[in-house]
């Protein structure tokens, strides 16, 4: 019962703070709401007993990333308050479209019988430990590779950010 | 642990997927919206931490510890494309001096 509570405060959460990153004026403002967004899925992620993810989307995404978002909006003084919106035909046609593709993927999950009997009550593959022996030893391949992209993606920030006058 | 676990049954999948569903189709309706190159990207978070969400429901009700891997490497993704893309906008923002999207047509068909 309390899972369920909880199941539907975080859902709530996450749906409205998404709402209100697209609502808001002020890009500083979107920015709070998505770091609240993020930590309502890490409280799913808990829910779903996931812990190592719970924790890294909380130091990748509420952490890294949205610092990164704050400090382009603050250093870069873009937090405009100057309403940028397409026409409101386009605005309409986006949301029906949008309507649309949700009325899609729901209908089609509701005809695919998913499984739900297929939770094992006893399973602890989100701890650490267990999904650090995947990791290490399926993984391992991948993992190195990450390491270049994160290398290479350092180099291209790093390439794209410099001066180009002097 | 084990109490916690077995609460989660009473929660069905399909739950998850609307939930998913639902977030990501406000990351769609963002990036269609919006002008504002910032937003969009924020959209474009929404749209994969929903993915992400979904991948790690699959993988807790199917037992299967690679789906949560694999959310683990799109977050790695995720925040190489973060910094890249930011780098970009910030010299967008250099050149035309504003993020406004429409300025950027040239590539426009």
């Amino acid at each position: 019962m309390v899972t369920k509570i909880l199941f539907f405060f975080f859902s709530f959460l996450a749906i409205a703070s998404s709402l209100m990153v697209l609502i808001v004026r002020k890009p500083i403002h979107g920015v709070l709401y998505l770091t609240l967004a993020f930590l309502a899925i890490a409280g799913h992620f808990i829910l779903l007993n996931a812990q190592f993810i719970a924790i890294v989307n909380v130091i990748v995404y509420a952490g890294a990333i949205m610092v990164l978002f704050l400090f382009t909006v603050m250093l870069l003084n873009l937090n405009l308050s100057t309403e940028l919106s397409k026409p409101r035909l386009v605005v309409l046609a986006a949301v029906i479209a949008s309507g649309l593709l949700f009325l899609t993927i729901a209908g089609a999950s509701k005809s695919a019988e998913l499984n739900y009997n297929l939770y094992h009550p006893t399973t602890q593959i989100g701890l650490v430990k267990s999904l650090g022996k995947v990791l290490f030893n399926e993984f391992r391949f991948p993992f190195e590779v990450s390491s270049i992209l994160f290398l290479s993606a350092m180099v291209g920030a790093v390439m794209l950010g410099k001066k180009t006058g002097d | 642990m084990n109490t916690l676990s077995e609460n989660i049954t009473s929660i069905p999948l399909q739950h998850y997927v609307w939930l998913c569903t639902l977030l990501f189709v406000i990351g769609v309706a963002g990036v269609l919206i919006k002008r504002n190159a910032l937003i969009i990207f924020m959209s474009i978070e929404i749209m994969l931490n929903s993915v992400n969400l979904l991948l790690v429901a699959f993988s807790v009700y199917h037992n299967d510890p690679a789906g949560q891997i694999f959310v683990f490497f799109v977050m790695v993704v995720a925040a190489a494309e973060v910094a890249v893309g930011l780098a970009i906008v910030v010299m967008v923002y250099r050149h035309t001096h504003s993020i406004d999207i429409n300025f950027l047509n040239k590539l426009k068909w």
